[in-house]
């Protein structure tokens, strides 16, 4: 599913290497947190896996396309098999919660029936049924949030990546959207959640990878978030 | 790409143009604004250039017959003057109706005691272009049976001056206002989805390929370009006749003739809708071009 080796990725601007030689597997059906300190490299790794960034050296593989090799204009096709979900929920503030929705099936060329059959299955599955004509300012943070991951699974995606997606919510809504990711990962989507939230982390027995100053410093099973933050 | 996505898009370009009415509506108003000052000075020029083209026809040349020719002969000569090329017109004014011209300009009592043989058979010629004025001069003395050519060179080729820089300067200033309204234009469809960064991040994000991205632009792009073109265009329509029709009619009477609003009506539309089209649809693509990169 992603298979990272001897990754190096160097900002020009500011000399800083911001990955220095990761190597990492994620398989599929897996449950995956990354972990660590603010600057450590997540979001480098993030913006690695979602084409919005490349990597000056070694090889990264995402759901079969070579990350390093692919052409801008296969980009697209590539993001369609994955789900991002974002810290800031990034919901289309005057599109209703149904056509936010929709709005990522009708990108990938899905046709007006299949939308109408999909959309309402999604929502009911992250807990929004009866709420698809609200707009995203009528909501509440967990429940934008619920929006960006219907959003995320619309396309049945064979991976969602979720870039501290709790780092806007308190914490009963933040265990509420990791059970979610649990019932998505348990149906069989692969899960990698970026987070620094240890008690989070914790409270589910999965795999956690910690980054640090651009290098992975720990990748266990045992759900242990082991890196002390401030 | 399928029918229904093509009209999802064109529907979204429609959609953002009233989600985002206050862009919209200052897109519309810089285009309108800007075709409406490049407007007016491309009429001002057409109008400068068609009085000077009507001045340029009032410089007549005169091709004077043989004093021994009668009037019969010098008559017949008029065929073989109209033949010469960059004639326009001719006419022939005989001896007796050339000396009452003469009088009527002077002071009878000084004229006393000439009779009209004093004056020869003339034809008053315009000429179709008077920058060969000098060419047509040589062709019509050629002429069998015209003895001399009376025409006002260096007036011809101060007007021809004239048209000249009239026509660089007028071309200078509407190239310039042109790269401005383009500018001012482009900027402010750029202001307007610079508001829209994220909605594109997010398109992006989730697969949408540049054509899907871009097409609603362009389809906002056009709307607001037809309105503008053709809200300018009306506006320019409205300008133009109070001008012609009220300030210059009023000020100084039948002195300069005005190009008629009919002439320039459609020339004006073809060139406000162009214009207004290009500048919304590439103006829409162009502020959006960076943002398609990531």
């Amino acid at each position: 599913m992603v298979q990272m080796k001897d990754v190096k990725v160097v900002y020009r601007s500011s000399d800083i290497v911001a990955l220095d030689g990761v190597s990492l597997n994620i398989d599929e059906g897996e449950f995956v947190f990354l972990v660590g300190p603010s600057g450590s490299g997540k979001t480098t790794i993030m913006k690695l896996i979602t084409g919005e960034l490349r990597a000056d050296d070694g090889e990264i593989t995402v759901n079969d396309y070579d990350m390093r090799r692919i052409k801008r204009r296969k980009l697209p096709k590539m993001r369609r098999s994955l789900g991002v979900v974002f810290q800031d929920y990034r919901l289309i503030e005057n599109m209703n919660v149904y056509d936010n929705v929709a709005f990522a099936m009708r990108v990938v060329g899905a046709s007006n029936r299949e939308i109408r059959r999909r959309v309402p299955y999604v929502l009911e599955l992250v807990g929004l049924d009866g709420r698809e004509k609200r707009l995203p300012k009528e909501l509440s943070g967990g429940e934008q949030q619920r929006v960006a991951i219907a959003r995320a699974l619309a396309n049945n995606p064979r991976m969602i990546v979720a870039d501290e997606p709790t780092g806007n919510l308190d914490p009963v809504r933040s265990l509420e959207l990791m059970l979610l990711f649990e019932k998505i990962n348990e149906m069989g989507t692969t899960i990698l959640v970026v987070t620094h939230e240890k008690e989070l982390v914790n409270a589910f027995a999965k795999r956690v990878i910690t980054i640090d100053n651009g290098r992975v410093i720990s990748d266990g099973m045992d759900g242990y978030y082991s890196y002390e933050i401030e | 790409m399928r029918l229904n996505r093509i009209g999802y898009l064109i529907r979204e370009g429609f959609r953002s143009i009233a989600t985002h009415g206050f862009m919209s509506f200052a897109s519309v108003t810089i285009i309108m604004a800007c075709l409406i000052i490049m407007g007016s000075v491309s009429l001002l020029t057409i109008n400068i250039d068609a009085g000077i083209k009507s001045l340029e026809d009032q410089n007549e040349v005169v091709a004077f017959v043989d004093e021994t020719y009668s009037e019969e002969q010098a008559r017949a000569l008029e065929p073989a003057i109209a033949a010469v090329d960059n004639v326009s017109t001719v006419e022939f004014v005989d001896r007796v109706t050339a000396m009452d011209n003469f009088m009527s300009s002077y002071d009878k009592s000084l004229m006393e005691g000439i009779d009209e043989t004093v004056f020869r058979h003339r034809f008053v010629i315009q000429l179709t272009d008077i920058s060969l004025m000098a060419q047509t001069k040589a062709a019509l003395e050629s002429v069998e049976g015209i003895m001399k050519v009376n025409a006002h060179l260096d007036y011809a080729k101060s007007f021809v001056t004239v048209r000249n820089v009239v026509s660089v300067i007028a071309l200078a200033l509407i190239a310039i206002l042109t790269f401005i309204s383009v500018f001012i234009m482009t900027n402010t469809i750029k202001l307007a989805t610079f508001n829209r960064r994220e909605e594109i991040a997010i398109m992006k994000m989730v697969g949408a390929n540049n054509s899907f991205i871009r097409l609603p632009f362009v389809v906002e792009g056009l709307v607001l370009g037809i309105l503008g073109g053709g809200l300018g265009f009306l506006a320019e329509l409205g300008i133009y006749h109070l001008v012609t029709g009220r300030v210059v009619g009023g000020i100084t009477g039948s002195f300069i003739n005005v190009v008629p609003l009919s002439t320039v009506a459609m020339p004006m539309f073809v060139a406000f809708m162009g214009i207004g089209i290009l500048v919304g649809v590439f103006g829409g693509v162009n502020a959006i071009r960076n943002y398609l990169k990531v």
